[in-house]
């Protein structure tokens, strides 16, 4: 691992959604604040800054991570996915994203964010969740205005239906 | 959940097409994929600089001096604001009660609050303020402090304010009916003693400010996520010393939650404002999630008793309240409102004509309290229900026997209850009805019967409560005496405002002043606008965002009692209905027609007995712009129409102190059974049932996304959420892991249950859904606690320890293999005690030498820097540790006595710091051994305040006994060979770290 200098900026590049973002960070910068206030990404929220809320909840590399108890220097050359990474194209809504809008799963949607990324690299893996299941897994979200019984709901009706797609994707290549 | 047998809500809601629909919300599409517009998310004038906050460690104390030189003098440093420097450029925020006292945004010279304010740093980030925070140097002299509000107004109390005498800042007595005469002739009297504890809604976003200073227009402009009550508007100007219309607030278009919790924003917009003049730069503050626990705002916790008068059949013949209501160490604006928004509806949804009240408004050393949501609702039910839970049992009567027996009956509407509330619709006899049959209430007392048939510990509670909204601006002026009103005139009314507007391409606009925070009043706007104009809600544009130097807006303004479905969304109709009859005499000329006989439907105008008789709708709104003068003479344009609405039904207080503090009151009944763990105490729900009658349904989703949110919320109050403090005021739930809010594993889903009975008051026959369940639900399940233990004193939260010990009966013997630790403290005590021994490898006298030598003591200290010699019995050091994420610098004195050289001596001494301060005494025997060496034996007893405090009380038991063991490794190691003798610390580490600052 290089050496870095406290008080300098180093250069961090990595995939951003996909696309190769570059930007200049002091080594105790977060990785939120990174994302937020160097690249303009201000998808990712912050609510805590010290790792219970989860929503500042990104991937790196495949995995969940908190980006507020990440440094963004951590993250140099790896692969990273925000919330505005989540639709198949702009201007349109994901799965699990149109059954949130459906079902009433955010109110002010601060949570949002960090809830979605939980979900969907959770039901990238786990087609068939029973509601204790995502219950369990949504205990790492702190979201003040649902009740999380329409988050449940909405993750609930995405994994029934990317997984009934899913099917029909399987048939139409049989 | 279902909505059984809903009646059938107002006209409106049946002839119309999107009125009542649970349509997708106009805001998700953006809040979903990453394309918000929060205050952290905007951009900022190139040049902005950062803010951060320096704030009191202590919970009462003198400030002797602060240094902010090195400060001042730090990379990236522009300026460095305290007390005084604050004073020059504003004036005191006004205090809700006649007093010679004042409050101010950040301390003068005196801290009252673990949290309050001492200095604030602007810089040119965020960083590079924190980072200068550090090198400020301030002197505290702590004071006593008052944290308990009836040990606050005892006799000889410390006094938190000179200009409180015995810390009470109101005390008025009320009376209607003859409460005297009820009670002297009633067969029962019976009362309930309750002390209501502090939390908060705690949104998940925080406060943010940006402000800015024109020295050119002498003006202020600033963007908070503040939510009003508009109000406060004139409460900052004043603070600021300009006029309204020299302070221009705007808010950002989105807000992530508030619960009334943004209100508190205020003194902070004063703050920043200052600072950005100050700096002459454009200054951005974005609070942190310590910050927000700690010192943001906090509902109020209230002492009550509460008794009543009872006739041998339940009947409640009055009631006698005493309440105590603690705002904390300022009474900021609105306080003392909290105490009074409940005024009206003190009898609940029962009718009880007599009643006396006895209304204290009183100041302690603990975060000054605002808007939460449930405003006062929380505390007076929890105290209402919870007696009448108590009668029931007292008289031996099924607890829904004794609601039923006193609500207010059916065909009484609107019903005026004795202290002056005008109970504006309901069926309450028939929402009991309905909620107990929809919900199955008698499946769950059979529940209940089998599971104590099988030992286990299971109760029901109910909660029957009125819920009102839509807060008349007059009902806190009843904290004033009459003659007190007569002189400051009259306030009353709740100012609601909309604009409709027609672009030239006939495209509709709406704008609301209603500040929303994730309710969706975008879309519920919408959808009373395509229903009058007969389009399609995703094409009409709702804009939401309040700018106070362009937009309609009143002191009502904000998001706050409930009041967008009542009063807002009516608002719109009153707007958007009078720009439709103008349209319909336009289209009526020149289709030829009747105004009467022409209607809106399918983006159309058009006559309703020849529907083919039709002109697009963007033609006839457009033509107010294209042709004015072809319109009809008298028709004026329909560009643009703004409504402000106030319901006369809100009155001024009376002179008999009657109020009627709300326009609406929704009925909600709950009930719950629970189980509870007798082991662990841990209370489980077993099924929530809460019926809501809130008038006309405008969106089924929107309405059940309130009443679930509530209720997580007062599922949180009645389970797990404190805001606790230390008996010295020290603050200790500073963090999401200590401050516990419910997830997705805790909260059940409820059971809902609709009845409609519309509004006779409102423009749309709705009424306010937010905050009830944060009302009915602590008490709720409170009651089935009492119920299932059989207990009649029930304090919140009912965590596992609290609950373990209502249970009677010794705790069962831990598992084999599981030893306990002797428990060194209460709960909420932050005291550290311990004792251990080391076994050192030098003679009593070396290691007696070595402990009173500044080079050894700063070698072996664990962070020591430096160790100054002030005398043979006292030094001075500086020491860095770190407990959890909190590392800082902190300044000891240490001072021994009671010297029996070379066997014993005692240390004591004080550690102070920007992250806490400690103070402590150890005693350390030194006692050769055979063969050579010393067992060095110690005992310590230490208190720890401070951030460390808020933060780290978890991690100070295990942080002690690591950084204690370092200090004897390193003596032992230092005196060559030997080694501490078991992992604990001793008396003298002890000292050492609460000294040094790692004491949490
Ligand atoms: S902001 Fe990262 S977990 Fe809360
Ligand atoms: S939607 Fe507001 S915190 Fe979850």
């Amino acid at each position: 691992m290089p050496r870095l200098t406290a008080t300098q900026r180093h250069s961090v590049r990595f995939r951003l959604n996909g696309h190769p973002v570059e930007g200049s960070a002091e080594p105790r910068m977060q990785l939120a604040d990174f994302l937020r206030h160097e690249l303009g990404a201000t998808g990712t929220h912050v609510g805590c800054e010290h790792g219970v809320c989860g929503a500042c909840t990104v991937l790196v590399d495949g995995m969940l991570t908190r980006s507020c108890l990440t440094l963004a220097v951590q993250v140099d050359g790896c692969d990273v996915r925000t919330v505005e990474g989540l639709a198949p194209e702009r201007g349109r809504l994901s799965v699990l994203q149109a059954a949130f809008r459906r079902h009433h799963g955010l109110q002010c949607g601060f949570c949002t964010p960090g809830v979605l990324m939980s979900l969907d690299r959770y039901l990238s893996t786990n087609p068939n969740p029973t509601e204790d299941q995502l219950r369990e897994l949504l205990s790492g979200h702190l979201c003040r205005c649902t009740g999380y019984t329409p988050i449940i709901r909405a993750a609930m009706e995405a994994a029934a239906t990317l997984a009934s797609s899913t099917r029909q994707e399987d048939s139409t290549h049989v | 959940m279902g909505h059984p047998a809903a009646t059938p809500s107002s006209a409106t809601a049946q002839d119309s097409a999107w009125i009542g629909r649970s349509m997708e919300r106009v805001e998700d599409a953006a809040l979903l994929s990453g394309n918000g517009r929060f205050i952290d998310d905007l951009g900022v004038r190139p040049g902005t600089l950062y803010a951060a906050i320096l704030r009191s460690p202590h919970a009462h104390a003198d400030i002797l001096s602060i240094d902010t030189m090195a400060a001042k003098a730090a990379p990236g440093v522009a300026a460095v604001l305290v007390g005084a420097d604050v004073k020059a450029l504003t004036a005191s925020l006004v205090v809700g009660v006649k007093a010679p006292v004042e409050c101010w945004p950040i301390a003068m010279d005196r801290v009252r609050y673990v949290g309050e304010p001492v200095a604030v740093v602007v810089a040119s980030d965020r960083y590079k303020a924190e980072d200068a925070l550090d090198l400020i140097d301030v002197r505290y002299a702590p004071r006593p402090s008052v944290i308990d509000p009836l040990a606050a107004i005892t006799p000889g109390a410390p006094l938190v304010h000179d200009g409180f005498p015995n810390n009470v800042a109101s005390d008025r007595h009320f009376s209607y009916g003859d409460p005297e005469g009820a009670f002297a002739s009633a067969a029962h009297r019976i009362a309930i003693d309750i002390n209501y504890p502090r939390n908060s809604c705690t949104p998940i976003e925080t406060y943010g400010v940006i402000a800015e200073y024109n020295v050119n227009d002498g003006a202020y402009d600033i963007l908070a996520n503040f939510q009003g009550p508009f109000s406060i508007h004139a409460v900052i100007s004043r603070a600021l010393k300009l006029p309204g219309n020299r302070v221009r607030l705007r808010t950002p278009p989105d807000s992530g939650g508030s619960f009334g919790v943004k209100q508190g924003v205020f003194p902070y917009i004063v703050l920043i404002a200052a600072a950005a003049r100050v700096a002459g730069r454009p200054v951005k503050w974005i609070e942190d999630r310590l910050e927000h626990l700690c010192a943001s705002n906090s509902a109020t916790n209230r002492a009550t008793t509460l008794s009543a008068a009872v006739d041998a059949t339940g009947k409640i013949l009055a009631l006698d309240w005493d309440q105590v209501e603690d705002c904390g160490a300022h009474l900021r604006a609105p306080e003392p409102a909290t105490l009074y928004r409940m005024h009206g509806n003190l009898t609940g949804a029962y009718d009880i004509r007599h009643m006396r009240v006895r209304n204290r408004v009183i100041v302690t050393n603990k975060t000054p309290t605002g808007l939460n949501r449930g405003f006062g609702g929380p505390q007076v039910y929890f105290a209402l229900e919870r007696l009448m839970q108590c009668i029931a049992v007292e008289l031996d009567f099924d607890p829904l026997d004794v609601i039923q027996r006193n609500v207010v009956p059916s065909g009484a509407f609107p019903y005026r209850t004795a202290p002056g509330a005008l109970l504006d619709s309901g069926d309450y006899v028939k929402a009991l009805e309905l909620g107990a049959s929809s919900g199955g209430l008698e499946e769950l007392k059979a529940r209940r019967a089998a599971a104590r048939a099988e030992g286990r510990i299971y109760g029901i509670g109910y909660a029957a409560i009125v819920e009102p909204s839509v807060s008349n601006m007059g009902y806190l002026s009843t904290v004033l005496t009459l003659a007190e009103r007569r002189k400051a005139g009259p306030k009353n009314g709740a100012q609601a405002t909309a604009t409709v507007s027609i672009d030239p391409v006939g495209a509709v606009s709406v704008h609301i002043s209603s500040v929303p925070q994730g309710q969706g009043h975008r879309t519920v706007v919408a959808q009373v606008i395509a229903d009058i104009f007969g389009v399609v809600p995703q094409d009409v544009r709702v804009n939401t965002e309040v700018d106070t130097a362009k937009d309609a807006w009143s002191i009502a303004s904000g998001n706050y009692s409930s009041r967008f479905a009542a009063a807002v969304a009516g608002t719109v109709k009153i707007a958007a209905d009078r720009i439709a009859a103008r349209l319909k005499r336009i289209a009526a000329s020149h289709l030829n027609v009747e105004a009467d006989d022409v209607t809106f439907s399918n983006g159309k105008v058009h006559s309703q007995s020849n529907p083919d008789n039709a002109m697009p709708f963007a033609r006839v709104a457009a033509l107010s712009h294209w042709s004015p003068g072809s319109l009809p003479d008298d028709v004026g344009h329909t560009i643009r129409e703004t409504v402000f609405w106030t319901p006369p039904e809100l009155a001024a207080p009376d002179d008999a102190d009657r109020i009627n503090s709300s326009l609406c009151y929704g009925f909600i009944f709950d009930y719950c059974g629970v189980e509870i763990d007798r082991v662990t105490g841990e209370v489980r729900i077993d099924r929530y049932v809460t019926t809501h009658d809130c008038g006309t349904i405008l969106h089924p989703g929107m309405v059940d996304g309130q009443i679930r949110g509530g209720f997580g919320q007062g599922f949180g109050a009645a389970l797990l959420e404190e805001f606790a403090y230390a008996p010295d005021g020290s603050f200790l739930a500073g963090t999401f892991a200590d401050y516990l809010v419910p997830t997705a594993t805790e909260i059940p889903n409820p059971v809902i249950v609709h009845m409609q009975t519309p509004s006779p008051f409102t423009p749309l026959g709705a009424k306010g859904v937010g905050e009830g369940n944060c009302m009915s639900t602590p008490v709720c399940i409170a009651n089935a606690v009492a119920d299932a233990l059989g207990e009649k004193n029930i304090t919140l939260p009912l965590v596992p320890a609290r609950v373990r010990a209502l249970i009677a009966g010794d705790e069962p013997p831990a598992p084999a293999g599981v030893t306990t630790q002797p428990r060194s403290r209460k709960p909420g005590d932050r005291g550290l005690q311990g004792e251990g021994s080391a076994e050192v490898g030098a003679s009593p006298q070396a290691v007696w030498d070595m402990l009173l030598d500044p080079n050894t003591l700063q070698a072996v200290i664990p962070g020591c820097h430096s160790v100054e010699k002030v005398s043979d019995t006292h030094f001075r050091a500086e020491v860095t540790l770190g407990i959890g994420p909190v590392k800082g610098k902190y300044r000891a004195e240490v001072k021994l006595s009671d010297l029996d050289p070379p066997h014993a001596v005692t240390l004591s001494g004080s550690a102070d710091g920007a992250l806490g301060h400690g103070a402590g005494e150890g005693r350390i025997t030194l006692v050769p051994r055979e063969g050579g060496g010393t067992t060095l034996t110690y005992k310590y007893d230490a208190e720890i305040g401070g951030k460390v405090a808020s933060i780290g009380g978890r991690l100070l038991d295990g942080a002690t006994r690591v950084i204690i063991g370092q200090f004897f490794s390193a003596l032992a190691h230092r005196a060559g060979g030997g080694g501490a003798a078991d992992g604990a610390a001793s008396g003298l580490r002890a000292w050492l770290r609460a000294l040094f600052g790692g004491a949490r």
